[in-house]
């Protein structure tokens, strides 16, 4: 729609000259004017690496989605007599161990990697930015307290505190979510404290309290908004650590539980086999490598687009 | 006598850093009758904008803080009030411009979006009548096609469209004191006199009386009816805008005036007041223009004069002119 309309203008700038141009307005429907986000949608749409990176993204999103209907078999279907067996036309990545057909658990992992980056980025987000902005907005002993438990946080190495919160919690998918969520609330903290305080500074938000306004209506309307670009871009990186993540505690036994076709899990239960029948560690392996390069790929185009500092 | 719109008496804004408390704006006194367009004029740093925003109670703080003094906006003093309280009289009796027209709107949202918002804030009018009069306030500072610029983000416009915008949103509530804090000096000269324009007939025929920052002379000459003079954090001098530029009495006024550049003069170099505003702090002693005055005395060293009336709306803060000087001596 947008594209027709700018089409005809440069047709009628072609085709009549200039001067024509400036009496034009009245006939031809205005452009919808674009805010800030329709000029960063169509800056992202020319960076090549980021496109690719979304389409790996929308790729396993479907995967994820449509795992039941594409899957040939189920995720915890066993034929032990075909143990082991090599990629072939009944089973395209081979089987594993326990005759299970990796294609179908490969499919359902996605599921679960996706499912745990997700929604841990976003549980480090709310709690994240929450905090960062109280720290940033209000300052004095409120930040001193939060930057200091951020600190702390942040003084560990963060998969080994993944590992502790999950001892204590107790090994399972849901409580490694919650692990790497916690783990990764300072990054967002910062992150939004920071942008808060140049925020703060800004002429703007002056003048909006120049205007009258109350400090909860300038978070939300002044503050919050202009913090968003940091966080989406973070957000988007950090759904792919989150991912690795997560396939590291499956890994360690910590986060999925058998049978859940965790790609990490798969990775760990699989690795004695490395030799006999690679392809139970190369598909699982493949997996996690592409979804969190699709992610890295987005986000750093994301960040080309979205960060101010980036633009010439 | 007209009626004073805002009066402040003896306002000492300081700052508490890690070098000790500095006092920006130390003992000042204004006075903005209605209708009146006041100058204030001074140096980078010597207190302007800090006056200004203590009027608001802007003061970032901390570590700014309201010491002393009294506020008094049509008879009621500010200083006291909470911040529940400043909010009704921000942007509804009182309402600022700002320097950078290019950083004083949010970018995320429309023009349009920004001034409902502020209506809403204040009057609770609906959505659609907050809208009409977004736009008509538009109209009113000369913004063309004030429909479409409407829906328009701040990074569509030009500076001095964003000014204008800007002096659109903070007259939409017809306040009663409007505080242009340089409101040109980011602009270029053509929109510069548009925009000096614009406040000025929003002066003559709103009767908003406006408090005009500024450290340019010619703005000053051109605007305003009376001028004040800041140094360090005092007013030096004030006066009729006629007095100021005919008889300035202050040596620190005179050095303003002589560092304008003239066109009908040839000078090999421009005219420059010597040395740099001083460091303020507490302990500061006698005048505060003293160590560059031309004209300094023995006495200037030891002890501040008072800002002494001279003629009828003439007064001078200097121990060349008026009586205490034999009361010191």
């Amino acid at each position: 729609m947008r594209q027709s309309i700018r089409a005809s203008i440069t047709i009628r700038g072609e085709t009549m000259g200039q001067a024509t141009l400036k009496i034009t307005p009245p006939n031809v429907p205005a452009e919808k004017v674009s805010g800030p986000w329709g000029d960063a949608w169509r800056a992202f749409r020319k960076n090549k690496t980021a496109m690719l990176g979304l389409c790996i993204i929308v790729f396993f999103i479907l995967v994820a989605l449509l795992a039941p209907l594409l899957a040939p078999y189920g995720y915890k279907e066993q034929e032990l007599v075909n143990r082991l067996k090599p990629p072939s036309g009944d089973h395209w990545f081979g089987t594993d161990d326990l005759g299970r057909d990796m294609f179908t658990r490969i499919l359902y992992g996605a599921r679960i990697s996706l499912w745990v980056g997700f929604f841990s980025v976003i549980g480090s987000i709310i709690v994240g930015t929450l905090l960062g902005v109280l720290a940033g907005f209000y300052g004095r002993w409120i930040d001193m307290l939060i930057s200091r438990v951020f600190d702390i946080l942040l003084a560990f190495p963060s998969i080994l505190l993944a590992i502790a919160i999950v001892a204590i919690l107790g090994p399972s998918l849901r409580n490694a979510l919650l692990a790497i969520a916690i783990v990764n609330i300072p990054t967002y903290g910062r992150l939004v404290r920071a942008r808060v305080l140049s925020l703060k500074s800004e002429e703007y938000i002056t003048a909006a309290r120049a205007i009258g306004m109350k400090n909860s209506r300038i978070l939300l309307t002044h503050i919050l908004p202009n913090s968003l670009t940091p966080i989406i871009v973070q957000g988007t990186l950090g759904i792919a650590t989150a991912i690795i993540e997560a396939a590291a505690l499956g890994f360690l036994g910590l986060g999925a539980q058998p049978p859940d076709p965790e790609w990490g899990k798969m990775l760990s239960d699989s690795r004695q086999f490395i030799q006999k029948a690679p392809w139970t560690v190369i598909f699982p392996g493949l997996s996690i490598m592409l979804t969190v390069l699709g992610f890295n790929l987005m986000g750093d185009g994301l960040r080309d687009v979205l960060d101010p500092r980036m633009k010439n | 006598m007209k009626q004073p719109v805002l009066r402040i008496e003896d306002l000492h804004t300081h700052f508490f850093t890690d070098r000790g408390e500095v006092p920006a704006v130390d003992g000042v006194d204004l006075v903005v009758n209605s209708g009146e367009v006041l100058g204030v004029v001074g140096e980078s740093g010597c207190g302007k904008s800090v006056t200004s925003l203590s009027v608001l109670k802007l003061v970032p703080s901390p570590p700014g803080r309201i010491v002393g003094g009294r506020i008094l906006l049509k008879g009621k003093d500010l200083v006291p009030l909470g911040e529940k309280e400043m909010r009704g009289i921000r942007g509804n009796l009182v309402s600022m411009i700002f320097q950078e027209p290019m950083t004083s709107l949010n970018p995320l949202f429309t023009v349009g979006q920004q001034i409902i918002e502020t209506v809403r804030l204040h009057r609770g009018m609906s959505r659609k009548a907050a809208r009409a009069h977004a736009v008509e306030m538009l109209q009113k500072v000369g913004i063309p096609r004030a429909e479409e610029i409407v829906d328009e983000y701040p990074h569509q416009l030009s500076g001095g469209m964003r000014q204008r915008v800007m002096i659109a949103m903070s007259i939409s509530l017809n306040p009663e004191l409007l505080i242009a804090d340089e409101p040109t000096t980011a602009l270029d000269v053509t929109i510069q006199a548009q925009i000096l324009d614009l406040i000025r007939r929003l002066n003559e025929e709103q009767g908003t009386a406006v408090m005009l920052i500024t450290h340019d002379l010619g703005v000053v000459a051109e605007m305003c009816h009376r001028v004040a003079v800041m140094y360090a954090g005092k007013v030096v001098e004030e006066g009729s805008v006629y007095d100021i530029f005919n008889h300035p009495l202050h040596p620190y006024t005179q050095g303003l005036i002589q560092s304008v550049p003239r066109m009908n003069e040839h000078r090999e170099r421009l005219y420059s007041i010597p040395g740099n505003v001083p460091v303020l702090s507490k302990d500061m002693q006698g005048c505060r223009f003293a160590p560059r005055c031309p004209h300094v005395m023995e006495v200037c060293m030891r002890s501040l004069p008072e800002l002494i009336r001279q003629e009828e709306h003439h007064s001078c803060r200097c121990w060349l002119h008026g009586s205490s000087q034999e009361d010191a001596v």
